[in-house]
């Protein structure tokens, strides 16, 4: 990535961040939310950040032997699992990191095996 | 007996602080995150500043790393953010007739942990005065916790082997905000759409599928919430 882009992200995503925050708190106040758009806002976080980190559990990773690369997809879904039921954050991320190295490590082993 | 501003301020200093505990790791994560995903120290330190937004950070540094052009950024940032509009216009009728400097920064500074806090106390004491200073006195610690954790974030993800493969907390950190949110029928439904839409959508250019997606959960939010309500309806 070059350092352009990353200043250009940065001071654009400052300027949005601070207008969305701050957007009814400077409107006028006969400035209001619609019902309907009130309605809507509230699908957009689990709608969004689910659809940032759904791709990269596909990023397939390694040769395609052992778990078939699959190791992303696995970890992800023991780290759902953990997150539904303890919802923590740290407890998640560390357990979806050890499990993608249990994984990378099961496929190691088992991509061994498996040469004839 | 009359409230003062220095009370108010107290009480949401005292009230911030089990919330620190859960900033701190966060933070922590998304300096990690950001230094092994290749932001340059300087810039992630100054981008925790300037943005002060954990998920807009951490996917930020997901689509840079993939060299994604910075308008992609732009919108997925826009989406993420959406919810923000929503907190500002709950918290305005508590903080009308305010001078412009402290909208702007409370505004700055009102993250989703201090919306929490401000919400449940303007509505559990509707009278109480100087609701900005109990808003104020509930960001600062978040805002300070955050810069100081993503600065050791910053620094450790710096050092850490690459064998480490520290960039999936990326992805993890998102599983540990989304998860959570899916406490009801609608909010499922919205959040598999979306994750369905996205992977289906995923060989459309500038990442076009994420906007999809957006657009199906929110539609199919919209249409469980629907069907729940009214049962009886054909």
């Amino acid at each position: 990535m070059s350092l352009a882009s990353i200043w250009l992200a940065m001071l654009g995503m400052g300027v949005l961040t601070l207008a969305f925050r701050s957007s009814f708190l400077l409107l006028p106040e006969r400035i209001g939310l619609p019902p309907l758009l009130r309605r809507a806002l509230r699908f957009v976080p689990a709608a969004v950040l689910t659809a940032i980190y759904a791709p990269e559990l596909l990023v397939q990773s390694g040769t395609g032997a052992g778990l078939g690369g699959h190791e992303r997809l696995l970890a992800g879904i023991v780290a759902i699992g953990v997150a539904w039921r303890y919802r923590r954050t740290f407890l998640t991320i560390g357990a979806g990191m050890l499990a993608l190295h249990l994984f990378i490590q099961l496929g190691a082993r088992l991509a061994v095996w498996s040469v004839p | 007996v009359t409230i003062e501003p220095n009370a108010v301020f107290r009480a949401g200093l005292r009230a911030s602080t089990p919330v620190l505990l859960g900033v701190f790791p966060f933070g922590l994560v998304t300096g990690v995150a950001m230094a092994a995903g290749g932001i340059p120290p300087a810039e992630a330190i100054l981008m925790s500043i300037i943005v002060f937004a954990g998920a807009s950070q951490l996917a930020a540094t997901q689509l840079l790393g993939s060299y994604a052009p910075v308008a992609v950024v732009l919108v997925t940032a826009f989406f993420i953010n959406l919810r923000f509009v929503m907190y500002s216009a709950s918290m305005r009728s508590h903080l009308a007739g305010l001078p412009f400097r402290w909208r702007l920064g409370l505004g700055y500074m009102l993250s989703d942990n201090a919306y929490a806090l401000c919400i449940t106390r303007y509505t559990q004491h509707p009278e109480e005065p100087h609701k900005h200073w109990y808003c104020l006195g509930a960001c600062l610690p978040i805002w300070v916790t955050w810069q100081f954790a993503t600065i050791l974030g910053v620094v450790a993800g710096a050092s850490v082997p690459h064998s480490w493969r520290l960039e999936f907390a990326a992805p993890l950190a998102f599983v540990a905000m989304s998860v959570p949110l899916l406490r009801d029928r609608a909010m499922v439904a919205a959040a598999l759409a979306a994750g369905i839409t996205v992977v289906l959508a995923s060989g459309l250019p500038m990442r076009l599928g994420l906007v999809l997606a957006a657009v199906a959960g929110i539609c199919a939010g919209l249409l469980s919430e629907r069907a729940s309500s009214n049962p009886a309806s054909p």
